[in-house]
Parts: C-alpha cells; structure tokens; sequence
C-alpha cells in the first residue's frame, strides 16, 4: 500500500468543482484523492500560505516523436550548452528547445505539471512515439494520431461513408495507442507529399475527390459518432500566413451545425498562428479581436494559445509546406521528415526578435486571444511547445495574463511599430489564480475529457502541484516577479499520490502512465487480403507490423470508449 | 602573474573554463587553487590537477601562463574579456571558445576549434592548429564575429566555417573546405591550401598565396590584382586571380589565388 498523505491548510484552486481559493486539506490515499485519512499515520504537507491547485495538463506539446528527434538531431547547438547532471534520482539530459526525454519530464514535474498530450504522432511512426513517451517520466501522457490525411480516410470521407471511416479511425486510434483525432492543414500535408499545398477550405486536394472542408466536417462527425473523449484537434489550414484569420473562423464555422447541447466539438490549436490579419508580413494586424467575439458567442469551440515568447527555440510542425514557406523566408536550415508516413514534418530553427514587427506582433496575438475570450474554459495556455517558444516558459506567459504592468514592461521592449498597432494597451484585465488554474489545468482536463484529472474531488488522480504564493497577501498585478518565480518551481508536486518534486529539485524518478482509447465498435474493420496488400503496396511495413502492442507501453492506461455505431 | 604546472600527465580530457583572467581577476591564489573543473566524469578541484604558482608582474593586467603540455585540457580562456594567457606547451579543443576579448598566445601546437565563435581578442598560435579553427560549433551558424587568430604552422579542415567579421591568417597551409559558408571577413593563407576553399561563401575574403590545386566550379573569374590587403598595414604581394562566389549560394565572395604558384589555374585568363 502506498502511503497516505495530507495537504494542509492551503488555500484550493479546485475550479472543477467550484472551489475558489478557500482554505482546505486534501487528503490522498493510494494514488487518490479521498475524504479522509488516518491523521497521525499520514505524511503532512504544510501548505499554510499556499496555493494548491491541481496538477498542471497541457494539451499541446510536442516532446516525443519522429519529428522531435529529428529535431534533437538538427540542432546540436539547441542542446551543448544546455545540459543537466545526473544526481541521486535523476538522470542527466540537456536542450533548450528540444530537450531529451527525461529532461523534459523533470522540467514539467518541476512547474508542477503532471500530465501532457503530444500532438502529433504520424501512424507509422507510433511504435518510436511510444518508446519515447516511455522514457519521459513523471507526467502521465498520451498521443495524438495525425488521421486528417490518412489515406483510408480521406478515401472513406470522399466517397461519403462515414461509418466506414469511423470504424477505420476506431481500429487506428487502438492500434496506434492514440488518444485523439489530430487533423493537420487538413489536405495541405497530403498535397505536399506532391510539392503542392491548398489554400481554402474548399480546394480540392489533389489526387482525392474531396476538400479540407469535408474532411474537417467528415472526421467531426467521425469523432462524434465514436464518442471520443476530446474533440477534434485541429491546425487550421493558411496557417502562418497573413490574412489567415478568415480561415480559422470559417474553420470554426463549418463545424456549428454538428454541435449540440453546448458541447465543444473542435478545439483549434495554437490559435495565435491562426489569427493573422492584412495582405502581406508588412501590414500584419491582429486577428484576435475578430476570432475572440466569435468564440464569445459560440459555444463549440475551444481554443490554445500557442504564445510566442522571445527566445531561440525550434520549430516542428506536421505542416511542411509552412515550415518551407518559413525556411524560404528565414533562411534557416531545415528540415523534412515524415513524408514517406502518412503525414509529414519540417523543422526550422527559430529566434522569436523583440525588435522584429511580425515577432511582437505575434505576440501580441496570443495575449490578446487569452484576455479577449471572456470565458477562460475556452482558451488554455500553450506555447506549442517548442514552436512559439518552450514550455519552461508557461510562468513567464502566467505573469503576463496576470499583470498588466508585467505586459507593459515587455511591451515597452518590443518593436515601435507593433507598439502602437498591438490592441493589448487597450485590455485591462487581470487574470486571477482561478482563471489561471482553469487555463492550465481545469479547462485542458474537461476538454480532452480526462475524468480523473484537473480536480481535486473525491476520486481523482492524486496529482497535486503547491506553489508558494498567498493569494490573500500577494498582489499578482504589481508582484509578478513572484508569481513567475512561484510557478517556475513549485513547492511541491505530487504525483499519484507521491511526493516527485520540492522546490524545483526532483525528489523520486516515477513513470507515468501512457493513457489511451479503446473503441469499441459493434462491427469492426474487416481484416482481410485486400487491407493487407494496401500495406504491402504502399506502406513501408507490412500490416501486421503496423500495430503497436500494448505491452510495448511500459505502463498502460487504457480508457474504454463505447461507440455509437 | 599566476603560473600554473599541471602535476601529472593527463589521461582524461580535462574540462577548464576557469583558467580564464576573469576568473582569476582579484581572486587569492588559495581561491584559485580550489575553481572546480571537471576530469573526465569526475569533478576536481583545480589545484589537484595544477601546481599554481604567483609571481612579480609589472602589469596589472591578469596573466596566466601555463607550463607544460595541456593538450588534453579543454576550454581554456573561454568566454574572456581581457588580460592574457600564456601556453607553453600543446593546447586542447575549444581553447578561447567564444571570448570577447584579451590575448592568447600558445607556443605549441592547438587542438580543433580553437578560437570558436569568437567575438574579439587575439589568438597568436606558434605551432599548428586543428581542424574547424575559428569555426563555430556544430550546428550554430554564426562563426567568428570579431578578432583576430594568427597561425604560425598548418591549420586543418573547415578553418574560419561561417565566419562573419574578424581575420584568420595562417603562415603555413590549410585543409580543406577554409572558409566554408563564410560571410564576412579575411583569412589569409601563406602556403598551400587544400581544395574546396570558399565553398558556399557569401561574402568576405579569402586569400591563397601558396598552391590551390583547384577552384569550385561555382566560381567565376573576376580579374587580376597585383596586391591585396590583409589587414591595415599588411598586404600580400600578387600577382593574383580574383574569383567571385559562391555562385551556388549567390555569393559574392572574394577569393584571391596566387598566380605565380598556379601555372595551371591560366586556362581561366581565356575567360577574362
């Protein structure tokens, strides 16, 4: 039995169940939150003066995969001066923006994170996802499978059978360990394994009779349909290019009708590269304000930041047609993977410049996309990770949201130019600790419908993170330094009911669980010669190696899903 | 003036950023004795690897001279500002890495990437020089942004890779690829230099007054000069063929290559 343990006194963040900063003990038996526990017996966290929240979920960032290593590969200088030692419990690891495995999992345990979700994991390349996710500790993590240009289903889609399609995407979301359905340039990525591109949501793709609208809408359906715990995960056609705004809230919109009962059935992510107004890099505007009054009055949507922070970090998307656009424009060195999976990859090494209009104007966006929304269970906090900047920079993005005279002491840094067309000297609002544990932590659990995770009920995943803040003596508006230093290190973080972290140093080596879906559909896919001599065709490995088995998961999770059909 | 001896012959690459003159500065000798390094895996203390030594100087600038081969002893000097660092021995990789400003001077022969991604100072070399001198680490691409390294012997492969301001000149020969993806500035080669010099330039200015077995095809001919500059007041005697490049890159690269060492190289006059 594992022991038990009592967090006393600390001032709750539970927005899950409508806890609001009141002084409580959370008690943890077995990995679990519980009522109560035998007091004299428990291990005791004095949390008095502290903020204890759940632990941290991000929903968006790429730490493991086929296009991460090779980005760990293209950048030897992203990693020689960033090294970390090996000590008594941890292992040594080094990068900046593309860390090692174990490294990353000690630098999220650290800001008091403990679950994440990697975003895009091509098919093919499920099994070397795994092993990574395998060894990247003290988080609990999941994957999604880049399905909008997989062949079977943009061959079911554009003939109009849905639940063919669906019951494909339920064999590979088992098969592949996945977790949700990541649709990337929907069309776009297929179009680039032939040097080309689409630029609407109503361009054919070439060699299919079909158009990023209807794959968009097919795999909406497609996910409701197999009851799916998070919507689909979507990265807008156009993205990066300037006037691409339209896009997105026309990629929003083709998906109202299928919405019902206020559900979200589409998350858009890293919405601030979505949000892009004017015709060329020179007149870039804005596109939050626009994007932010549709998601006011919509309900179906749910929304990351993708914040871009001023540093040297690497950018990887499945996008490749962007990432050449962006190598062109650069002059970077680049990369491209992937394309002989069913997706593809390009990475470019990037400096986010203060001095740089497009840069801060960037953003600029992201701020203003988190501060407009009203609603904070619709926008969460993400960088991307890496592409807008690493994760380790979520306390820096905390103190913005929280402090005005924290943005304005960046704002005065940053190009002339972007000074005077950025609408955030507009905003005045401060988030407050709930808002921000709904945003990092509450808000991304509800939507990847994580049950266990993100609150603090009777229940739950005992995985708690305490940060040395008094929310009752500490104003975040004036004392942001503090607020940042707080969630950089958090005092304790607990994970499954252990004690992982303290004040930034790791204190136990666990691993964390790889979380999964399995569909269960009425009918399954038929398995028969003709599937089999498709991958013998045109796949690089025969069917039966194209499975991941689950005791290729050092631990699993599974979450059992019933379909409708 | 600190003097330091090392006190046994090393086995292992020793890392030593600290045996710089800014770490040194106003430091008691007892301090110095015990800046950690690193020996292979294992942290020491650097008196356990080093003798050091103070001695009368006349100048207040901080001096440190190095007695004995240290040829397995990485990161010297780097990342200084001023003063200097005498070696009288053979140097290890990465000597100078990055640093701003001040002297080095090693009377013996120098691992690779001496001198990498350095922004000033000086880095005077009497014996020969590794490969990659001057060039920044793998993967960066900015090189040498400033200074001036001088090379008495040979220089191996990829010397002044990615450089973009400062001078490079080497009194002996040069591997291959010298100037590789360079953007700006001068390195000048006394003797002989291996082939693929200049290769995906974009700027600046290489000078051969030695022997160049041949030139990228993606060179054109531009001329011929009777001298061309080094540095303020130093200039190298001609006749020379002047080649622009990288054409591959759209480059506009100056590569100077003797005449008179390079009878074979004339089939280019035709051209002019």
């Amino acid at each position: 039995m594992k022991m038990e343990l009592i967090i006393r006194n600390g001032f709750v963040f539970d927005p899950i169940n409508g806890v609001k900063g009141e002084k409580m003990d959370i008690a943890v038996r077995d990995g679990k939150i519980v009522e109560r526990v035998n007091e004299r017996k428990a291990l005791e966290i004095d949390a008095s003066g502290m903020l204890v929240m759940p632990g941290g979920v991000d929903i968006h960032c790429h730490i493991a995969g086929s296009e991460v290593n090779a980005g760990r590969l293209l950048r030897p200088e992203d990693h020689f001066k960033y090294s970390e030692r090996k000590t008594a419990t941890t292992r040594s690891g080094s990068g900046h923006s593309v860390p090692s495995t174990f490294t990353t999992g000690y630098r999220y345990s650290r800001m008091g994170y403990t679950t994440i979700m990697n975003p895009a994991m091509p098919p093919l390349m499920a099994k070397h996802t795994h092993k990574e996710l395998n060894d990247t500790p003290m988080v609990d993590k999941g994957s999604f499978p880049l399905l909008g240009d997989w062949w079977f289903v943009l061959e079911h889609l554009s003939n109009g059978r849905i639940e063919e399609c669906a019951r494909y995407v339920a064999w590979l979301m088992t098969s592949t360990k996945g977790y949700a359905v990541k649709i990337v340039n929907p069309g776009g990525v297929e179009a680039w394994g032939f040097g080309h591109n689409v630029h609407s949501l109503d361009e054919q793709v070439p060699n299919f009779n079909i158009t990023p609208r209807e794959i968009i809408r097919g795999l909406c359906k497609v996910n409701k349909l197999l009851n799916l715990p998070h919507t689909i995960h979507v990265h807008t056609n156009n993205l990066g290019k300037p006037g691409n705004y339209t896009t997105t809230l026309e990629t929003m919109k083709c998906v109202e009708d299928l919405a019902a009962d206020d559900k979200p059935v589409i998350h858009i992510t890293h919405c601030q590269f979505s949000a892009f107004k004017g015709s060329d890099w020179k007149t870039l505007r804005s596109g939050a304000e626009e994007i932010a009054r549709y998601v006011n009055n919509h309900s179906h949507v749910t929304l990351d930041m993708g914040q871009v922070v001023f540093t040297d970090t690497t950018t990887m998307t499945a996008d490749a047609p962007f990432q050449y656009t962006l190598h062109e424009l650069t002059g970077s060195k680049w990369t491209n993977q992937d394309v002989e999976t069913e997706t593809s990859v390009g990475i470019v090494p990037f400096r986010y410049r203060r001095k740089s209009y497009v840069h801060a104007m960037q953003w600029s966006i992201g701020l203003e996309l988190a501060l407009l929304i009203k609603d904070p269970w619709k926008i969460f906090l993400t960088t991307d990770h890496p592409n807008a900047g690493p994760f380790t920079a979520y306390p820096r993005i905390i103190s913005w949201l929280m402090s005005r005279r924290a943005r304005e002491a960046t704002m005065k840094k940053i190009n002339r130019r972007a000074q005077s067309k950025s609408l955030l000297p507009s905003i005045t609002r401060e988030l407050d600790f709930y808002e921000i544990a709904v945003m990092t932590r509450a808000g991304q659990a509800k939507a990847l419908g994580l049950k266990d995770k993100g609150h603090l009920g009777v229940g739950a995943d005992a995985d708690i993170a305490v940060y040395k803040i008094n929310p009752e003596e500490l104003d975040p508006s004036r004392d942001y330094k503090i607020v940042r230093k707080a969630f950089r290190r958090a005092a304790y973080t607990v994970k499954g009911g252990e004690i992982v972290a303290r004040n930034g140093e790791i204190l136990k080596h666990v691993k964390g669980a790889t979380l999964w879906l399995k569909v269960k559909t009425s009918q399954q896919t038929k398995v028969n010669e003709d599937l089999k001599r498709r991958f013998r065709d045109y796949w690089t490995v025969e069917y039966e190696n194209y499975p991941v088995s689950e005791n290729s998961l050092d631990i699993s999770h599974p979450i059992n899903v019933e379909a409708k059909i | 003036m600190m003097n330091l001896y090392p006190t046994k012959k090393f086995r292992f690459p020793i890392t030593a950023e600290c045996i710089s003159p800014d770490v040194f500065q106003d430091k008691k000798i007892e301090e110095i004795r015990r800046l950690t390094v690193w020996e292979g895996n294992k942290q020491r203390i650097l008196g356990e690897l080093f003798k050091v030594k103070e001695s009368e100087s006349e100048t207040k600038m901080v001096v440190i001279n190095i007695h004995g081969d240290v040829s397995r002893v990485r990161r010297i000097g780097a990342y200084m500002t001023s003063g200097q660092i005498v070696i009288y021995g053979n140097a290890g990789m990465h000597l100078g890495e990055e640093m701003e400003g001040g002297e080095i001077i090693v009377r013996g022969n120098v691992g690779c990437w001496a001198g990498s991604m350095m922004k000033g100072g000086k880095i005077e070399i009497y014996g020969n020089a590794g490969n990659y001198l001057g060039a920044p680490y793998r993967g960066v691409n900015k090189g040498m942004r400033g200074g001036e390294i001088v090379v008495h012997g040979n220089v191996g492969n990829e010397a002044g890779a990615y450089m973009r301001r400062g001078v490079i000149k080497v009194y002996g020969n040069a591997g291959q690829f010298a100037g590789l993806r360079m953007q700006n500035g001068t390195i000048y080669v006394q003797k002989d230099c291996e082939a693929r010099v200049g290769a995906c330039m974009k700027d600046g200015k290489i000078i051969v007054s030695g022997f160049l077995e041949s030139v990228l095809p993606t060179f054109t001919i531009e001329g011929l000069k009777e001298k061309v500059k080094i540095e303020n007041d130093e200039t190298a005697e001609g006749p020379f063929y002047l080649f622009l490049g990288d054409t591959a890159e759209d480059g506009k690269g100056k590569l100077y290559v003797s005449k008179t060492k390079n009878p074979h190289l004339n089939r280019y006059e035709k051209l002019l």
